[in-house]
């Protein structure tokens, strides 16, 4: 059964049944997407190794240990040891994220992907429509058939908000937490209410990053693994196979 | 069934690749000569840190001032890793003062000298309020006072060979990781901020905030600003010294530069 309650598929969920095998994503978004995701594990990895060294988060320009902190992480204080290793990964990954994502960002614009691909149609952003989404996503339906073609509008507005905010501000909290950067622009920290809030703001950035990948990794999973990973290394969509 | 290569094919990428190659080492030596490369540029991790260097000496103001701070501002509690040396150098020189310390400063230099604190002091003085951050995580701000390490160069008189300053402190108690040393590149030695710094608070600097003398680095991490200085020395080159990688940082896993 096909759906067709989405703005981007009038006409096309009818032309579906005949087009067993549809191009998906554009080469350009798959080797981006995974090279992001290889950066990605790389940064996790080792900003939870850095952040073993003090887990421990304050507000305001200077923190340490005796004075007050705005949350204590449950985990041992381990230092001399991770954040060696630990930062050397992260800002390697940190430079392989940042090429990785301006290629696709620049190819994002040139080629109208975030336009075509990624901005919610007028149609669907009226109350009824989302919370006709929100609730199918609640309920855990499986995602259906159309969103093997083209993305529901809230797939649309959470990937605009990854890319759009939280990486940026990933970088912007990074490049606050360095000396010589903030020495020439003394704004990035200043506008975040210091140094130690940029630190802390950085982890819960982080922390949502890691929730947008649980979500995302379930939603492949329901919406049928091999086959949305297919769509995403081949750039082709057999969307029937599973979902029949 | 395999084509055996056409020995045009052959030749095109022999050439290819030998463009290509020579065009990396020239790029490399071109980065090296203006002073783009991390000497820990080494191995797997080193593109990360030769990236993040080149690209910040390339694109950063050399002369942007780390911010200060209102006197209001300054940390009730400014904690330290590791402890002062153990040795019975630096105790006799504790024990005494500091009235018989004194530092040396060599290597790349017209006038090869060495200072002691009380002359140190009489040389004009900078105070600073700025914030130091540990690779750790934790900060604090606090004042620093002490002389220009560009003035103390100037005294000495620098090569235009030279290319780093390296630091060699006394060995600190409680550092697991063996000796502890470093340098600082030309851009960062000059620096208005950079000071050696003698005082701290208003007060002179306390025995685990490294005294008598030590670095005082203001847009780098705080494990550059090196305690317990002992010697100073003006160098072309780090391949000489320890492992080769400008400092004891990149020996134990962390990074030479520390401005991130």
């Amino acid at each position: 059964m096909v759906r067709a309650d989405s703005a981007y598929l009038h006409g096309l969920a009818e032309r579906i049944s005949e087009i067993p095998d549809s191009q998906r994503h554009a080469a350009v978004v798959r080797i981006t997407h995974w090279i992001n995701a290889l950066s990605f594990f790389g940064l996790l990895v080792s900003g939870f190794a850095i952040l073993l060294a003090h887990p421990r988060f304050y507000w305001g320009e200077a923190g340490g240990v005796g004075t007050p902190s705005v949350l204590d992480l449950p985990l041992p204080f381990m230092k001399g040891g991770p954040s060696g290793w630990g930062r050397n990964l992260h800002f390697l990954s940190a430079w392989v994220c940042v090429l990785n994502g301006g290629l696709y960002g620049i190819s994002g614009i040139l080629t109208r992907h975030f336009r075509k691909d990624l901005l919610p149609a007028k149609a669907d952003l009226t109350w009824g429509a989302v919370a006709r989404v929100v609730s199918s996503h609640l309920r855990f339906e499986r995602p259906g058939l159309e969103t093997s073609l083209a993305y529901d509008p809230l797939q649309r507005v959470t990937y605009l908000a990854v890319v759009f905010v939280l990486l940026p501000l990933m970088i912007w909290t990074g490049f606050a937490m360095a000396p010589a950067i903030v020495s020439a622009f003394p704004a990035l920290v200043t506008v975040l209410g210091g140094q130690q809030s940029a630190r802390t703001i950085h982890f819960f950035a982080a922390d949502l990053l890691v929730l947008f990948l649980l979500v995302h990794l379930t939603m492949v999973y329901l919406a049928g693994f091999r086959n949305r990973v297919r769509a995403m290394i081949t750039g082709r969509s057999t969307a029937r196979v599973e979902h029949t | 069934m395999s084509k055996p290569l056409s020995r045009r094919k052959l030749i095109g990428a022999g050439l290819a690749t030998a463009a290509g190659a020579s065009g990396l080492g020239v790029a490399a030596r071109l980065a090296d000569r203006y002073g783009l490369i991390a000497p820990d540029r080494h191995f797997f991790y080193g593109v990360g840190e030769t990236l993040t260097y080149a690209s910040q000496r390339i694109l950063l103001p050399r002369d942007s001032l780390a911010r200060e701070f209102d006197r209001s501002q300054i940390s009730k509690i400014c904690p330290v890793n590791g402890g002062p040396p153990e040795s019975e150098t630096y105790q006799r020189l504790l024990a005494g003062g500091f009235a018989d310390w004194r530092l040396t400063i060599d290597g790349l230099v017209s006038r090869p000298s060495s200072f002691s604190l009380a002359e140190l002091k009489r040389f004009p003085a900078s105070t600073q309020i700025t914030h130091q951050a540990c690779e750790e995580g934790w900060s604090f701000i606090a004042e620093w006072t002490g002389v220009p390490l560009s003035y103390v160069l100037n005294l000495v008189g620098v090569s235009p060979r030279a290319r780093y300053v390296a630091f060699f402190p006394f060995s600190e108690r409680l550092f697991p990781l063996g000796k502890k040393w470093g340098s600082l590149d030309m851009p960062d030695a000059w620096h208005p901020q950079t000071l050696l710094a003698y005082g701290m608070n208003g007060q002179e600097l306390p025995t685990p905030h490294g005294a008598p003398v030590r670095v005082r680095v203001a847009r780098q991490l705080g494990f550059k600003s090196l305690k317990y200085l002992s010697r100073i020395t003006l160098t072309d080159t780090m391949k000489n010294i320890g492992k080769g990688w400008g400092s004891s940082s990149p020996e134990h896993g962390f990074s030479w530069y520390g401005g991130i």
